[in-house]
């Protein structure tokens, strides 16, 4: 049998469909199971955590979120967790996110083509790229020094906890900002000049409420973030154990502070069997923040996708 | 008939417009320069206080035969080959599972799927690392390390390099998904045309089409899986200190978890003592590996988007 032949054999065969690829469905199988791996990942940690969980919140029911910390077990709630979690949410909010909007529209629509300009830049994504804990070295050494300073009790207070999230998140919620002003097609600012605006008078008519959808994603997505950052609260001094606070609000930002994961965290490191089931409890009142605030900010992306 | 030419000053606005315009242009450039200041402070108390460090301390302190910080043992080697072997450990989970998950993704699965898989990972990628701290401690050890090798200890930088690698599976799959679906269809089509089945046209055409930004993706997961504490510090398990040790069977210390036990430990991080300056010495440490690897990364990424 000449060559031509066993080629055209081979050609008629697999065009008929009669061999089967074996080394294809075996590889499709393989991406298949990593991609199904990472999907059962997530059911089983929340799974996991829900069998371990489940018990105490359903028998302390809304006592476990409205009791302080205790050392005992039957005691202990996260309220103080819940409370400081959204005070530090809140204090983020005011400070990260205008600064972070602004400079995104500074960078997009002010920003001349320079030197300055690509440094800021290039510093935004590189403060992107450090890691959470070391952001809390710098709340340790400048924000907690700060209100040690200015006597605001020790300076390991909500405010200095509250300002090094803030910086945490900043690079985050510019990055966003900045990709949802971009998306904003040039035809709208030309409409804009072209009647006589001026520049700011196009950022604030135009740009951001063709922007705002996207920009809250990205922000709603960074607070969800700080929200479920440890590391650098344990640096600024976040209370690790039980403490009490006074109802004030100066006890409440100048006194000892603590935030959900910190809980987590705390409890986690307990060996009592007791604390395990407790550890778990609080995880899943984080995770039913932090899921949330995800949930809502893909939700807010796919209804107010716009094709331009 | 001539148009009169308009005049200069009519162009520019009136005065007070002017002086608006200049007042918001200021307004933004501050808050972006706010961002090179938060750059600056992070190097500065690094750099301040590490140097204050190493200026307190002998040199044969660092190479002591472990990291117990209140024995005055500063054991550079022991916290970096802890850190290291986390890394490694969790790129082997990672990297196999995210790229097969992005080959899924850009390759096979049809736009519904990808659709709806997408914001599962995102969730996943949204799991404060606290919670996968605990998942790793608590469910990955007991069950899966120990059911592998019986003798495992009860806390090992096996199972934090696994629970590290969970958490960075959703950054490799993203951004190397990102640069698949990058590559032009041509080449697809090319790779089609020529005859080549799937497997071929994903592995043979795509994957090397795409290979910078998949290179990109691993380095971004293994700076991220450096500066990763929560799990290192609740399932490495050597809160006290460690002697130096490469045995991923037992409990180790890595640049991460030794910052987090110091900051946590009983001794609160307060005065000037060598343990207390010691944090800013691994902040730094860590902070110019990760820098490294950030760079090293970026400069993959932008190769990526150069190419097509």
């Amino acid at each position: 049998m000449s060559a031509h032949s066993v080629t055209a054999g081979a050609v008629s065969r697999s065009l008929e469909g009669k061999r089967v690829d074996i080394a294809g469905y075996v590889f499709t199988g393989i991406l298949l199971a990593s991609l199904l791996f990472t999907l059962a990942l997530l059911a089983i940690l929340v799974g996991d955590q829900l069998q371990r969980g489940l018990p105490v919140l359903t028998e302390r029911g809304t006592e476990f979120v409205t009791s302080p910390l205790s050392s005992r077990p039957d005691r202990a709630g996260v309220m103080q967790g819940i409370v400081g979690s959204a005070a530090l949410a809140v204090i983020v909010s005011i400070l990260a996110f205008p600064v972070g909007i602004l400079t995104a529209v500074y960078l997009e629509e002010y920003a001349p083509a320079n030197r300055l300009t690509r440094f800021i830049d290039v510093n935004i994504r590189n403060l992107a790229g450090v890691p959470s804990v070391v952001y809390g070295l710098l709340g340790l050494a400048m924000f907690v020094s700060l209100f040690q300073v200015l006597g605001v009790g020790n300076g390991r207070n909500l405010l200095s906890g509250g300002l090094t999230l803030a910086v945490l998140i900043l690079p985050l919620v510019i990055i966003t900002s900045a990709e949802a002003i971009r998306a904003v097609p040039s035809t709208i600012r030309e409409a804009g000049y072209g009647i006589g605006a001026s520049r700011w008078q196009v950022v604030r008519t135009l740009i951001l409420p063709s922007a705002a959808p996207g920009i809250l994603t990205g922000t709603v997505l960074a607070l969800s973030r700080a929200l479920g950052e440890t590391a650098p609260l344990i640096l600024a001094g976040a209370v690790l154990g039980s403490f009490s606070t006074g109802g004030s609000l100066a006890d409440l930002f100048g006194g000892p502070y603590t935030a959900l994961p910190i809980i987590v965290f705390d409890w986690a490191r307990k060996p009592q069997d007791e604390f395990r089931a407790l550890t778990s409890a609080a995880i899943l009142v984080l995770l039913a923040v932090t899921i949330l605030a995800n949930a809502i900010a893909i939700y807010l992306r796919s209804r107010f996708d716009r094709r331009w | 008939m001539t148009v009169a030419a308009p005049s200069g000053t009519r162009l520019r606005g009136t005065p007070r417009r002017r002086r608006n315009e200049g007042l918001v242009r200021t307004l933004l450039l501050l808050a972006s320069i706010l961002s090179v200041l938060v750059s600056a402070g992070i190097v500065v108390s690094l750099i301040f206080e590490a140097a204050q460090f190493v200026m307190s301390i002998e040199l044969p302190q660092l190479f002591a035969d472990g990291w117990f910080p209140r024995r005055g043992q500063f054991s550079i080697p022991t916290v970096l080959v802890g850190s290291v072997l986390v890394t490694v450990i969790a790129m082997l989970v990672a990297a196999p599972v995210g790229l097969a998950s992005a080959i899924y993704l850009a390759e096979y699965a049809t736009p519904r799927v990808r659709k709806t898989v997408k914001p599962i990972l995102e969730i996943l990628a949204g799991i404060p690392s606290v919670v996968l701290g605990f998942f790793a401690l608590t469910l990955i050890n007991p069950v899966v390390v120990r059911g592998l090798f019986p003798d495992a200890k009860a806390s090992t930088i096996l199972a934090a390099g696994i629970g590290v690698g969970l958490l960075t599976i959703p950054l490799v799959a993203s951004v190397s998904e990102d640069a698949m679906r990058a590559v032009p269809q041509a080449l697809r089509e090319a790779s089609y045309g020529l005859g080549a089945r799937r497997l071929t046209t994903s592995l043979r055409v795509v994957v090397p089409a795409a290979i910078s930004g998949i290179v990109a993706a691993l380095i971004l997961a293994a700076s991220r899986a450096v500066g990763e504490t929560m799990v290192v510090a609740l399932a490495a398990g050597a809160t006290a200190g460690s002697l130096f040790t490469v045995d991923p069977l037992g409990p180790g210390q890595t640049l991460t978890g030794a910052m987090a036990s110091l900051a946590a430990g009983s001794d609160q991080v307060t005065g000037d003592s060598a343990a207390f300056l010691s944090l800013f010495f691994l902040g730094f440490l860590l902070f110019v590996i990760t820098f490294g690897l950030n760079l090293i990364g970026d400069i993959f990424v932008r190769r990526a988007r150069q190419r097509y």
